[in-house]
């Protein structure tokens, strides 16, 4: 009779140390979620001349990934990119964060370019009205421009089954 | 001697240490200085989550000086540079985050904590000063004695 206080409290405490330490600290919410993708206008990386903006993530889904070539986690992702644009299912943006377009423009060359456009963010302004922290970011966005998953971390193709593909194919749902 | 002019030229140092980071030194009045120094300490940085954006020499703590400083420069005032960054970086960037639904249990802790805290000191201390009385109420010896071994 008398253990069942400190045997509550003790399970009380073993729940909340059961949900704390099994979540990512690092992995902070992202408040774009269900709101309009934040408005941004860049130059192209390997073509100067063009512009990349909010206005190109829109009339279908695409996915807008944060990258650069200092990031560790970005070399990891950067397969899984490639066979994800393989397979054409979604346009992939890139963002380059934070990073020198002579180093940006030789890894694509040297390992592949899964984008179809990418803007050039030298300075990290674009990536800060993204409510960018760590790159790589993955960001899913629907046909009306709305940011609806948020991705934090080496994109994997776990991950795009598990999360990506669901949503994109509830878009394609929602436009029949 | 040696000690006290080493110490001196230590003490000197101190005066700069809150600069340290800060490689764009003071903004132009002292009350635009002091809104500053309050904003960047009361934001977190998120890369580095458990130091202020004024501590911290990560890059996205520095962008966030650079845009804190410059919305002061052109005039914003505290609430839009909060509202700023907490757009972008959720409630989570506050050091202090608003009481709304999510964040009561946050806030209500520390008072919910003193009150189990105090309410168990409470019955502890109670009870240990009934079992103090018990012999002198004549009570079975055996059963005292075990109450002092458990307590």
């Amino acid at each position: 009779m008398r253990y069942i206080i400190p045997a509550a409290v003790f399970a009380v405490l073993v729940g909340f140390f059961w949900i704390g330490l099994s979540k990512d600290p690092s992995e902070v919410p992202s408040p774009f979620i269900g709101k309009p993708a934040p408005a941004f206008q860049l130059t192209e990386l390997k073509d100067p001349e063009k512009l990349v903006s909010q206005a190109d993530l829109r009339g279908r889904p695409t996915v807008l990934n944060v990258w650069a070539t200092w990031c560790v986690g970005c070399r990891q992702e950067h397969e899984a990119l490639m066979q994800l644009a393989s397979m054409d299912i979604v346009p992939i943006y890139g963002l380059n964060y934070r990073d020198n377009r002579e180093q940006a423009l030789q890894w694509l060359a040297r390992l592949g370019d899964p984008y179809v456009a990418t803007g050039y963010d030298p300075d990290g302004a674009a990536g800060l009205d993204w409510g960018v922290y760590g790159a790589p970011e993955t960001f899913l966005i629907d046909p009306q421009g709305t940011v609806v998953y948020k991705h934090l971390g080496p994109m994997t193709l776990r991950i795009w089954r598990d999360e990506f593909m669901p949503r994109i194919s509830s878009m394609a749902g929602d436009q029949g | 001697m040696k000690v006290r002019i080493v110490s001196l030229l230590l003490g000197a140092l101190i005066p700069f240490a809150s600069f340290a980071i800060d490689s764009d030194g003071p903004l132009p009045t002292p009350e635009l200085q002091a809104r500053y120094d309050r904003l960047t300490n009361e934001l977190r940085c998120v890369v580095c989550q458990n130091q202020t954006v004024a501590d911290s020499n990560a890059d996205l703590a520095k962008d966030l000086r650079e845009r804190t400083r410059e919305m002061l420069l052109a005039g914003a005032s505290d609430p839009e540079i909060l509202e700023f960054m907490t757009d972008r970086y959720g409630d989570f960037v506050l050091y202090r985050p608003p009481m709304v639904g999510r964040t009561v249990l946050l806030w209500a802790a520390p008072m919910l904590l003193l009150l189990i805290g105090s309410a168990s000191a409470f019955l502890v201390i109670r009870g240990r000063s009934q079992a103090e009385n018990l012999p002198e109420e004549g009570e079975d010896p055996f059963n005292s004695h075990e109450t002092d071994r458990h307590v």
